[in-house]
């Protein structure tokens, strides 16, 4: 059998914070007043999620989700919902922006510390069939602020 | 078990690396790779033999006409066809059931009819049956499961209370390797007045078909899991039901005599194959049977049962991991689905694939049967002739890893 050690970019997909957030969401849930709601699902691996936003004022005061998936959309989305509290709509979309950059590799993207977290993420862009995953709840979060 | 290694120089795709490791390729329930054989008999016939067939008056075109019949011929005798002419060519598993459903559903099922499908079938076996009881009124009845995944006959029974129109089932499950009861079932639809549609897309590749000896009324099939080439496939059936059968498609070589506002139609298989067919899949596939037949597939079912056993030998030996469906070794095939922990299918089909081992994630087609097991996703092995035992170690050795950097296991 074949025992040697993982190769290090699957180190680097799978590391602690994105399995943490895999494990425990942060803002998982529903919300009872919210303004903007959107499902999103990938039909071709079934990942699944529906997020709520609560926007007052062109700024979002609240987001939650429930999702379903791989560690990689379930992280993504967890990481999101922390990063848009008290972000304006064109802030949270310029963030969108920023998160599809890092995916197609963009080095500058990776280092940027507004992206917080979903740093952790950079690896995803060295598999190319799990980008979507990552941006299921980013093109989930365009959608809600675009309809 | 098959000498595997002689097997596999045969099949030149299977020489490649992938990420740096010889390809371990076990998603051939998707679709299987082809041997050299195939690959000339395709090249061959666009070398020596291409013409439109059935409409030429010329020597080549009579000489691509034969090989496309000659084909039909090798099919019908390999599932034991009623007759020649009860094959008809499709696309694959998929066009034949929606060629079922809309020329012998739309003729046949009307308001307050029902057709019965099973909670294992793949949504090809599934979807074209809603739409015709969408259309028509009719009631679409899904049979259950058992827990260890076989068809839950007790429910079958109180299905065909209703006296469905049709039933339809998979005579092996794609998603969990159960081979069901096909000729029982289909006794069973008859006696309750129903014509039985057999999804043989898992069971042609694998199993000896014989479609006489089922007593099925319709079978479909797919060349491309067969070691033939893509978008080639039959509709297999009882000759009398395709003569009384509406045409599905209109055009060309389905036709008798075409008038301004009418047409009459051509004869069976003809009267189902409208427009220009793929030649070159027909007569590949033509090339994959003599494979197979040379091998036997009563020796590739066996060796896919082995490998089948040894996986789940090993896979239930590592903490976490559940295997679905059923435990026999003779009522199941060369598949095997399972799950770890809470490490999603799809991270694990990633963590394999830097392995070089191809395996399949998700839904499998079965979404209906994925609630049922109360999962949104399975991963899948599934093997073929030119598999070994060493493929299988490499399978439960990646898991392991996977299970690693899932925290599972130590690293
Ligand atoms: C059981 C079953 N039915 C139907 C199909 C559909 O076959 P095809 O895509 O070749 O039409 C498949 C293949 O995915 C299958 O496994």
């Amino acid at each position: 059998m074949d025992t040697s050690p993982p190769d290090p970019q699957l180190s680097a997909l799978y590391q602690e914070l994105i399995l943490d957030h895999y494990r425990r969401p942060r803002n998982k849930g529903t919300l009872e007043q919210a303004t903007h709601t959107v499902s999103l699902n990938n039909p071709l691996c079934g990942d699944e999620i529906d997020l709520q936003l609560r926007v007052d004022d062109d700024i979002i005061k609240e987001v939650r989700f429930i999702g379903r998936g791989c560690s990689i959309s379930q992280a993504a989305a967890s990481m999101m919902t922390q990063l848009l509290k008290d972000k304006s709509l064109p802030q949270a979309l310029a963030l969108a922006d920023r998160m599809s950059a890092m995916m197609q590799g963009d080095e500058g993207a990776a280092r940027d510390k507004t992206l917080g977290e979903l740093r952790a993420l950079a690896g995803v862009s060295k598999f190319p069939v799990r980008i979507k995953c990552a941006l299921l709840p980013w093109n989930a979060l365009t959608d809600a602020i675009k309809s | 078990m098959l000498d595997v290694a002689r097997l596999r120089a045969d099949f030149p795709l299977l020489a490649q690396q992938e990420n740096g490791r010889p390809l371990v390729y076990l998603d051939n329930a998707a679709t299987t790779q082809k041997p050299q054989a195939v690959l000339d008999a395709i090249t061959d016939y666009y070398r020596t033999t291409n013409a439109n067939v059935h409409r030429g008056a010329y020597d080549l075109a009579i000489r691509a006409t034969e090989a496309y019949e000659a084909a039909r011929a090798t099919l019908a005798a390999f599932v034991n066809a009623w007759a020649p002419e009860g094959v008809v060519f499709t696309r694959g598993t998929t066009e034949a059931i929606n060629l079922v459903a809309g020329s012998y559903g739309r003729a046949n099922v009307k308001a307050g009819d029902s057709v019965v499908v099973t909670a294992m079938d793949h949504h090809s076996n599934l979807v074209p049956w809603q739409i015709l009881c969408q259309e028509k009124g009719a009631t679409l009845r899904m049979v259950e499961i058992t827990e260890d995944g076989r068809i839950d006959l007790a429910d079958f029974g109180r299905a065909l209370e209703r006296r469905p129109k049709i039933v339809a089932f998979p005579y092996v499950s794609n998603a969990l390797g159960t081979v069901n009861p096909a000729g029982q079932l289909t006794t069973l639809a008859h006696a309750a007045g129903a014509v039985a549609v057999v999804d043989g897309a898992q069971s042609t590749p694998h199993l000896n078909v014989d479609v006489q000896a089922l007593d099925c009324d319709f079978y479909a099939l797919s060349g491309h899991k067969m070691l033939g080439p893509m978008g080639s496939g039959a509709l297999v059936a009882k000759p009398e039901l395709l003569d009384a059968m509406p045409p599905y498609h209109g055009g060309g070589e389905m036709i008798s005599r075409v008038w301004d506002d009418h047409s009459t139609y051509n004869k069976i298989p003809h009267k189902f194959e409208a427009g220009t067919p793929n030649v070159e899949g027909a007569v590949g596939l033509a090339a994959a049977i003599t494979y197979l037949e040379r091998i036997g597939r009563e020796r590739i079912a066996e060796h896919e049962q082995a490998l089948a056993a040894a996986a789940i030998e090993k896979l239930t030996q590592i903490e976490g991991v559940t295997v679905y469906g059923p435990r026999g070794r003779s009522d199941r095939a060369g598949v095997v689905s399972f799950t770890y922990g809470d490490i999603h299918p799809h991270d694990i089909a990633t963590i394999l694939d830097q392995d070089g081992i191809c395996i399949r994630a998700g839904h499998h087609c079965a979404q209906p049967l994925m609630r049922r097991l109360n999962v949104a996703a399975t991963a899948r092995a599934s093997f073929y002739l030119y598999n070994g035992l060493d493929e299988v170690d490499a399978l439960a050795g990646a898991l392991v890893k996977a299970g690693a950097l899932f925290g599972y296991v130590p690293a």
